[in-house]
């Protein structure tokens, strides 16, 4: 992370500090949308100066969680407390910077008269020149809205949250449509607002990017909590190998293979999800010496992650 | 200091605040509809140029004993109020809540009140560029006096009109796509303008219409206008007012309910 970022040179000394009490929790908390579940007695609690990262695949409820930890909507059933209150309140929202998905916002402003306008809705908020500097958006302070590209705008969105150096941020989706070099800096941005003791909830689809900046990693999948825990422990989970072999064996005894995350049979081949490929080629081979057609690859992060939200076969690690 | 001295001065610094928020709030919406194009210039030229073809031509002609070019006046000033309320809260409310921008908004700590006093204030200081255009357009060329009392009710008559067709363009806001809002609002703004009596005096007008006009909020907004420069009687003054403050709650109303519908589903 070559990076340098603005805010850590402001703050260089200021540490990362773990409070035990939450400064935003969900309890049991339920949202329906009509017959549709978004959020199924969903619990969890941020803690000051953690980034923790909501993962999940498009419509895993990720938004719906952000959604109500702001007050803009309200749980079927289940709490909802944001820094000691309620997040409708006006007082708790003036410490809390949320960077939502947008399709189009006002075009006709520029730059740096979003960032005046988000600056005057915070009693403390940073310097003028801090909260260009968030999102890099000196060289574009005088462009028109309409006329940013889609990384550039997430930068302003970015910029917009943070403004007001709030203690709580809600980052959801924050990099779409950033390239990578866009991304890393942002990230970086990130990282130093955790060091100065903020809170940051991000959500994301990227496994990539909760590695990168989350210490804590919570999967959901159809609005429960299918996973959680540092990235590496969630990695463990859901990086491995796939093997594909034509065999005689049932799925159930491929499954009971150690280190074997899912099975599923595609015409007369079976298709292995592992964390550990060698032993159960291994095993596969004691098992069935006939085994023929063998192909290993390594799964990409994305297929190792749809393996642990697809319900089906799921298996113990 | 006391423990209500600082009280009233935390009280004093949080009401500082608020106004600066109300203050930047109202600047930048201005500004962001004025460099809108297609509304400002819309806005702007539509009462201007009709005044021009119907009014400012016609100056000579005599509407009892006011000239024609007074009589429309008043009345292309409540046109361009009326445009620039429906489109300024229809289209910009539309567009700005289909596309998750409200959103953001609302989970700033800006007060939603804010958001709808700028709303209101751009519409309200676009009605007095309509009204202002208009009052110079017919003082130089049509041969219009007015007395000093007679502009500031103008005025006044602007700043009050906007908020009924702003509660309407919020019904309609609500009502439509954000795509398909400017096309639905000229389908009701033009027609309606027309049946009120706003482009050419309504005793000009075929009997249907006629019949129709006092079913639309428009036409009462016309005849307040009218009353201003002297022309209807002034005893109709407050069933005018009246029926445009009926029209507002009704209109607010029925934002109301769908507004929390909306809310009860998402």
């Amino acid at each position: 992370m070559a990076a340098t970022t603005v805010l850590e040179s402001l703050h260089p000394t200021a540490p990362r500090q773990a409070d035990a009490a939450a400064v935003a929790s969900l309890r049991s908390v339920t949202k329906h949308y009509g017959n549709q579940v978004a959020l199924d007695h969903l619990s969890l609690d941020l803690h000051r100066g953690e980034i923790v990262a909501l993962l999940g695949p498009n419509g895993a409820g990720k938004t719906t969680a952000v959604r109500l930890m702001l007050g803009l909507i309200t749980p079927t059933s289940g709490s909802v407390h944001v820094l000691g209150g309620d997040p409708r309140d006006h007082k708790v929202r003036a410490n809390i910077g949320a960077m939502l998905q947008v399709a189009r916002m006002p075009e006709t402003l520029r730059v740096r008269e979003y960032i005046d306008l988000f600056r005057s809705y915070y009693p403390n908020p940073l310097s003028y020149s801090q909260s260009l500097a968030l999102g890099h958006l000196d060289e574009i302070k005088d462009r028109l809205f309409g006329d940013l590209s889609g990384g550039q705008k997430q930068r302003v969105l970015f910029a917009l949250a943070a403004c007001g150096d709030p203690d709580l941020l809600f980052l959801d989706e924050p990099t779409v449509g950033m390239d990578i070099d866009a991304r890393r800096t942002l990230w970086g941005q990130i990282r130093s607002l955790a060091q100065r003791g903020k809170t940051v909830l991000l959500t994301t689809h990227y496994l990539e990017e909760a590695d990168a900046l989350a210490h804590r990693v919570i999967v959901l999948n159809h609005g429960k909590i299918i996973a959680e825990g540092t990235s590496e422990a969630i990695k463990r989970q859901v990086s491995g190998s796939k093997i594909r072999c034509i065999t005689t064996l049932e799925e159930s005894i491929v499954c009971a293979i150690p280190s074997v995350v899912n099975v599923t049979r595609d015409r007369e081949a079976l298709l292995i999800t592992t964390t550990d490929a060698e032993s159960v080629v291994r095993s596969l081979f004691q098992k069935d010496p006939s085994l023929s057609g063998l192909q290993v690859t390594s799964a990409g992060l994305d297929d190792a992650f749809l393996a642990l939200t697809k319900s089906e076969n799921p298996k113990a690690n | 200091m006391t423990t209500a001295a600082i009280a009233a001065t935390s009280q004093q610094s949080s009401f500082a605040h608020s106004t600066r928020i109300y203050a930047k709030e109202i600047q930048y919406e201005f500004l962001k509809t004025s460099r809108n194009r297609m509304y400002s210039i819309s806005t702007i030229s539509f009462p201007v140029v009709f005044y021009f073809l119907f009014g400012i031509a016609n100056r000579h002609a005599m509407m009892g004993d006011i000239s024609i070019a007074k009589y429309l006046l008043a009345s292309y000033c409540c046109f361009g109020v009326i445009g620039a309320a429906l489109f300024g809260i229809g289209v910009g409310f539309a567009n700005e809540r289909s596309q998750g921008w409200l959103e953001v908004k609302r989970a700033s700590p800006m007060p939603s009140m804010a958001y709808i006093v700028a709303k209101l204030t751009s519409c309200i200081a676009f009605g007095w560029i309509v009204t202002a255009s208009l009052m110079a357009l017919g003082i130089a060329f049509g041969g219009v006096h007015l007395t000093m009392m007679e502009i500031a009710s103008l005025f006044a008559l602007t700043t009050l009109g906007s908020l009924p067709f702003a509660a309407m363009g919020l019904l309609i806001g609500l009502l439509v796509p954000a795509n398909a809002a400017p096309g639905i609002i000229n389908l009701i703004y033009l027609p309606m303008s027309f049946c009120s009596g706003l482009w050419m005096p309504l005793q000009f007008l075929p009997h249907w219409v006629q019949t129709i006009a006092p079913f639309l909020p428009a036409y009462h907004y016309g005849q307040m206008g009218l009353e201003i420069v002297g022309f209807g009687n002034k005893a109709a003054f407050l069933g005018h007012f009246n029926a445009l403050l009926g029209f507002t709650f009704l209109f607010l109303g029925l934002s109301w309910l769908l507004l929390n519908r909306s809310n009860g589903r998402a």
